[in-house]
């Protein structure tokens, strides 16, 4: 492809083998990464992760160690930031101060030599329905407005792939709900590619087609988010994306299509289909339980009863409980030691279980998730802690 | 945002207590106090005084310097028609805006300079703009004339590259007072600009490249004019004081490149004519009010600054 095609290249989005090294760590470890055409995808992780190198790699502000970054047909590894089709929505909106909101709307276009901006800038400011402040400063604008102003500034270029920064970072969490399925409603209206780059795994779940979690510069798993939360494939992701109860367990055998475990609360059947990839599944073997905490059923053991005939069950003791209102969170201690959380929807009126009270969890098998032994069991548990 | 208005934000933020309100609401006044005595004795009299003495006339057979108070308003006109001084008026404002834009020429780029490419040495390259002033003024002028003397390295590069004839100089001179007027000047040039373009949040050219604008076109765009309140303050602090200096026209220059400051201080000290004296200061000082106000005016700073 000729030189001057490469601002008008589109198509897919390529990222092969993409290498970011500073003088002592590595940013980004050879990363791969195929964005189709007009898909709104979401790139997640903890802050250091690598996640806004990979992004300003693409945007031309950082030159890639290696590897090599596409666009359909076309080479932008090392095209300059303002030749290639690529613009940014950047975490502190970077809108220019001096210019009208109109003027910064327009900036782009009229740095493309577009004759008459006037339709597409009235447009790009009706599609954020700001376009009553047109002759307003930035600094006349709330922080939603401002945000809403750098997507319009961005989108209005019709590039071939939209990147944005932690757009929604700066926002007060009511906004950001707000502006989450504003900026899904606009994508879908304009059809761009969106790279989306936060550590809010809410944000990335809500709105992106696909999310792909990266730590330590390399991506972890990527799919589509129901995907990523039913199925998480390391430590990592199960406990970044929402929270999980993860415990140590043993294969006993593998009948069928049904893998027997056993830890020290008893024994587990799990569906071989939810057993993450590359899991030895040979007796004996370590491995990781996991089980989400809203999966699990709570209630009071009652000892008359019979221990029921198919599902996993373990019993414990009620060590908190909180009320939050849309739910209940427990944390019950099993007999065998391990500590699990559970979220217990409040459906009807019916008392709390009170600290100390003995209970019975229980869980369909498929609801279970079986991850390889030598994963780090807090993995990605602290990050969490630290943002939130 | 201006900075009153950058100031009123910060009070409004601070809580209101039931703190005695006497005390607070005083307080500025204390403290403007000191500061608008002194302007008052030492601006304000004399400037009366000045005016006064505008609109004397001589004492009818009286000496050499004697005059009375007679309101007599046509020394300006009289003074504004007369080619000795009006000529050194406008030869004034010439040079001075000469000098300011040489030194804008120079001290953007170095300012830009310092503060985009300084790294660690921000500072003392800072120290290093500053520097001359730690000698003073009048001996760092006439350091300029072993500078720019006949047997000077700049005349024998220049007599070297034939832009001066073998015999000829560069000083005394127009272009001599202006170069002086450039050097002694070039700090009050260099640290606004610097201040503004210290500011200048980076993320935003950043973003002018990629939205498509080239590293030039970004300049142009966004840095410029986000570094304009300190161009408008350097310009002003150079061609201010440039305009009524002349320490440098009588050092570098010969008569006929007298600056209007050197023709105050000839009519007042050496012809003793008190009330043209005054009138010209007057002249002067209301030309640079009024050219400095078109500037800003042009320039639409209240948003800047």
């Amino acid at each position: 492809m000729s030189k001057t095609d490469i601002t008008k290249a589109e198509g897919d989005l390529y990222l092969e083998n993409l290498v970011k090294s500073f003088a002592d760590f590595t940013a980004v470890d050879n990363l791969s990464l195929h964005v189709p055409q007009g898909h709104f995808f979401a790139l997640l992780g903890p802050s250091g992760c690598g996640k806004t190198t990979t992004l300003r790699m693409v945007a031309g502000l950082e030159p890639p160690t290696a590897g090599r970054i596409r666009i359909g047909e076309a080479d932008i590894t090392y095209e300059k930031p303002y030749r290639r089709p690529v613009n940014t929505v950047f975490q502190n909106y970077a809108l220019f101060p001096h210019m009208t909101i109109w003027e910064n709307v327009a900036f782009g276009l009229r740095r493309r030599g577009v004759k008459d901006v006037t339709k597409q800038v009235d447009d790009a400011l009706a599609l954020i329905e700001l376009s009553a402040v047109a002759k307003r400063k930035p600094a006349q604008l709330s922080g939603g407005q401002q945000q809403r102003v750098a997507l319009a500034r961005a989108i209005v270029n019709r590039p071939a792939v939209l990147l944005l920064d932690e757009p929604l970072g700066a926002l007060d969490l009511k906004l950001r709900r707000q502006m989450q399925l504003e900026l899904k409603r606009i994508q879908t209206e304009v059809g761009l590619t969106f790279i989306h780059v936060t550590h809010d795994q809410e944000e990335a779940m809500t709105m992106a087609d696909t999310v792909a979690v990266m730590n330590n510069g390399v991506i972890e798993q990527l799919g589509p988010p129901t995907e990523l939360y039913e199925s998480p494939h390391t430590a990592f992701v199960a406990n970044f994306l929402g929270q999980s109860n993860l415990f140590g367990a043993q294969v006993v055998q593998t009948s069928g299509d049904d893998v027997i475990l056993e830890d020290s609360d008893g024994r587990f059947v799990m569906p071989r289909a939810r057993v993450a990839d590359r899991v030895n599944l040979t007796a004996g073997t370590r491995v990781l339980v996991g089980v989400r905490p809203e999966k699990i059923h709570i209630e009071a053991l009652d000892d008359a009863a019979p221990a029921p005939s198919h599902g996993n069950f373990v019993d414990g003791v009620v060590v908190t409980s909180s009320f939050l209102g849309v739910s209940t969170q427990y944390e019950v201690r099993t007999s065998g030691g391990d500590v699990i959380n559970v979220f217990a929807q409040n459906l009807s009126a019916r008392e709390m279980l009170s600290t100390g009270s003995r209970v019975r969890l229980s869980w369909l098998p498929v609801h279970g998730f079986v991850l390889s032994g030598s994963e780090d069991i807090n993995a990605g548990v602290e990050q969490e802690l630290v943002l939130s | 945002m201006s900075i009153a208005a950058a100031i009123a934000d910060t009070l409004e933020e601070q809580p209101h207590h039931n703190k005695p309100q006497k005390a607070g609401k005083l307080t500025p006044y204390w403290l403007m106090l000191p500061g608008l005595l002194w302007l008052a004795i030492f601006f304000v009299v004399p400037l009366v005084t000045l005016f006064g003495t505008s609109l004397m006339t001589p004492v009818p057979g009286g000496e050499v310097g004697e005059f009375e108070q007679t309101f007599h308003f046509a020394n300006y006109w009289n003074t504004l028609t007369d080619s000795t001084y009006y000529v050194p008026l406008f030869r004034s404002f010439l040079y001075a805006g000469a000098a300011t834009l040489l030194a804008l020429a120079i001290g953007y780029p170095l300012a830009y300079a310092i503060a985009f490419k300084g790294g660690k040495y921000r500072n003392l390259l800072l120290v290093l703009v500053i520097a001359p002033f730690f000698v003073s003024f009048i001996l760092r002028t006439v350091a300029w004339r072993q500078i720019l003397a006949d047997e000077g390295p700049v005349v024998a590069i220049l007599r070297w590259a034939g832009l001066v004839s073998e015999t000829g100089g560069v000083y005394p001179s127009a272009f001599a007072v202006i170069m002086g007027l450039t050097y002694n000047f070039l700090p009050f040039m260099t640290l606004p600009i610097y201040a503004s373009l210290e500011r200048v949040d980076h993320r935003l050219i950043e973003a002018a490249g990629d939205l498509y604008a080239k590293p030039i076109t970004g300049f142009r765009k966004v840095t410029f004019p986000l570094s304009l309140p300190g161009v408008v303050a350097g310009t002003l602090l150079t061609f201010i004081p440039a305009a009524g200096d002349y320490v440098n026209a009588a050092l570098l220059g010969r008569p006929s490149n007298t600056m209007i400051g050197n023709r105050i201080e000839y009519t007042f000290l050496s012809v003793n004519d008190y009330p043209t004296a005054a009138v010209l200061s007057f002249i002067l000082m209301a030309s640079i009010l009024v050219l400095v106000l078109f500037y800003v005016r042009r320039l639409g700073t209240e948003d800047l600054v």
